[in-house]
């Protein structure tokens, strides 16, 4: 096992940037559990009277062109993004340790079909164009979008754990599991993942912050989950074109947005760092 | 380098060949039949069963995967329902727009992360070089769609100084091109810093501050030139990622390229010209590959070992 663990009180002390990102992403995925509770209002009830508010004290965050609460559309809108975000993780993640292994453990022919014509097929395309164009003809919807943005995401994990697995099955103790009698899937599953799966860690926190920016873009784009469900990115296209007279049903979402990112990406930066000491030199920590 | 050339080429081929393929399964990816999509449930039987055999969509799939490849060799994708012109003729329109639009980003995240970067490594710890780190750190977790309309807020509402949209002039190309490069500038300000960082502990450049040659010497005629090596392989590769931004970037400013035409085709169900767009930033993605390891060949000789 490697000697690096990652410890959050550790983490705390060496990047204070990394525990705001901590505590930001308690706060996000608090919004996504208990949305119903949190939320101030139904953020699917129209309210004429009350459309494009600045915001007060009983709209927190304004409201939009139909009089919805956006503070309360921000909240369940981090439903849709942790949601799809995880997912799109755990499918990519599901995938590339699978396709990733088979390939490492393996190598020869197989390890050249899946490195050189699978992998290079999907990654033909831009991630978000595949998950675009797959969207664009099989229809939007939350399981459509998250196959969609897990084709392209799946590749990444595949990589690495390709390259970890070469690394990690020529050492002793996998020698020493194989001449044990232990079969393939016991060697691989219980003795070479533990040994890779710090780097797997790192790529995930920033595959997460990846994940929610590029659903946020599709429901931009009016190819995420259909309305009325709140999204971050469904508000800041519905929002556009009240840019003049409601700007801050804009700069709201786009915040958030930003945050949600920024958390992840500042947790996957400082793991990174505490788990490749070459890194933590180059940033000076 | 001829050799090295053909090499190349010959790696290109299957990736040419994947993305025709994979643009051409798109088709069928649609629920059910994609005519009846297209022109509506509402349509007559026989007006659905001609459109159906005009687009070859009555064919055994073999031969409408050949159809398909000689359609792309001639430059015939289809014609577009909503338009009523051939698709390629319409990707010939907008394409240029596109192209202009990313060199035009590519430049500004040039000109930001190059000096960014390097003064982030020659002040290595200092507090411009946590700013700087920080700083691309948000720009690069801050989404374009939402940099996009608060760059209209700023410069064209408030100040005025700037078109809301449009793409007539070079004042209609600045927003849209700073909304696009900014992610590209903060990935390539990180990625100069570490590349400068490496160079800087080199024993050339210890030579050449030993020759006595000025610190602006050694940084930008020895040290950059070597750190921009593993930088423009980056680049080539956010290329793509820069293209397919286009498709959110040209929706916000109404820019008329081809990202702005993908997203109306797919409000539209026009599929043939979505399939068109994804095959003409598809194709432009591998040759901008194929481009950049011929670049990269040039710049570090080694490789072509």
């Amino acid at each position: 096992m490697s000697t690096t663990a990652i410890s959050l009180p550790r983490l705390a002390r060496r990047n204070p940037l990394a525990m705001i990102g901590v505590v930001l992403v308690i706060v996000f995925v608090a919004f996504a559990l208990f949305a119903p509770w949190i939320a101030p209002r139904d953020p699917a009830q129209i309210n004429l009277p009350d459309r494009l508010l600045s915001p007060n004290h009983t709209h927190w965050c304004g409201t939009d062109e139909l009089g919805r609460d956006a503070c309360s559309r921000l909240i369940y809108g981090a439903r849709i993004s942790m949601i799809v975000g995880s997912c799109v993780v755990l499918v990519s993640l599901t995938l590339g340790l699978i396709v990733g292994s088979i390939a490492g453990y393996y190598g020869g022919g197989i390890d050249r079909f899946v490195n050189v014509v699978v992998m290079n097929a999907f990654l033909s395309f831009p991630g978000i164009l595949l998950a675009i164009a797959f969207v664009a003809f099989r229809g939007p919807g939350i399981f459509n979008l998250v196959l969609a943005l897990s084709l392209g995401g799946w590749v990444g994990y595949a990589r690495l754990v390709r390259a970890q697995v070469l690394a990690t099955r020529e050492r002793e103790f996998v020698e020493a599991a194989r001449a044990l009698g232990a079969s393939d899937l016991r060697v691989i599953v219980l003795h070479i993942l533990p040994n890779i799966i710090q780097p797997v860690i790192v790529q995930a926190a920033i595959g997460m912050a990846g994940a929610i920016l590029a659903e946020a873009t599709m429901s931009f784009l009016g190819l995420g989950v259909p309305p009325p469900t709140a999204s971050w990115g469904a508000m800041l296209n519905d929002s556009r074109a009240y840019l003049f007279s409601a700007p801050h049903l804009v700069l709201f979402p786009a915040a958030t947005v930003m945050l949600a990112v920024l958390s992840f990406n500042f947790i996957g930066d400082a793991l990174r760092d505490l788990l490749d000491p070459r890194s933590r030199i180059e940033a000076g920590l | 380098m001829a050799r090295y050339f053909l090499t190349r080429i010959f790696y290109t081929l299957p990736a040419v060949w994947l993305v025709v393929s994979l643009v051409f399964l798109l088709i069928h990816l649609v629920p059910g039949d994609p005519i009846l999509q297209m022109l509506g449930e509402s349509v007559p039987a026989a007006d659905l069963q001609a459109t159906r055999h005009a687009y070859g969509l009555d064919l055994p799939l073999s031969q409408q995967y050949l159809n398909y490849w000689k359609g792309v060799v001639h430059g015939n994708l289809g014609l577009s329902l909503r338009y009523n012109q051939s698709v390629s003729k319409l990707l010939m329109q907008r394409y240029p727009y596109t192209l202009k639009l990313t060199l035009a980003a590519l430049l500004v995240a040039v000109l930001l992360s190059i000096p960014a970067g390097v003064r982030s490594a020659r002040r290595r710890n200092d507090w411009d070089d946590r700013t700087i780190s920080v700083v691309s750190l948000f720009g690069l977790s801050f989404p374009n769609f939402a940099l996009g309309p608060i760059l209209i807020l700023l410069f064209s509402i408030k100040m005025g100084w700037l078109p809301v949209s449009g793409s007539g002039s070079f004042a209609n190309l600045v927003l849209p091109a700073i909304t696009m490069g900014s992610a590209l500038a903060a990935i390539l300000t990180r990625m100069v810093r570490t590349s400068m960082l490496e160079e800087m502990n080199q024993d050339y450049v210890r030579t050449a501050r030993a020759k006595g040659l000025s610190e602006g010497a050694v940084v930008y005629r020895h040290a950059l030139r070597n750190a921009m090596i593993p930088v423009i392989t980056v680049l080539g590769l956010q290329f793509g990622a820069l293209l397919a931004g286009a498709i959110v970037t040209e929706k916000i400013f109404s820019w008329p390229g081809i990202g702005r035409l993908t997203i109306d085709a797919i409000s539209n169900r026009d599929y043939y010209v979505v399939q068109g767009c994804i095959l003409a930033i598809g194709l432009t993605y591998v040759a901008v590959n194929f481009m950049t390891d011929l670049v990269y060949s040039i710049l570090n000789p080694r490789i072509r070992q």
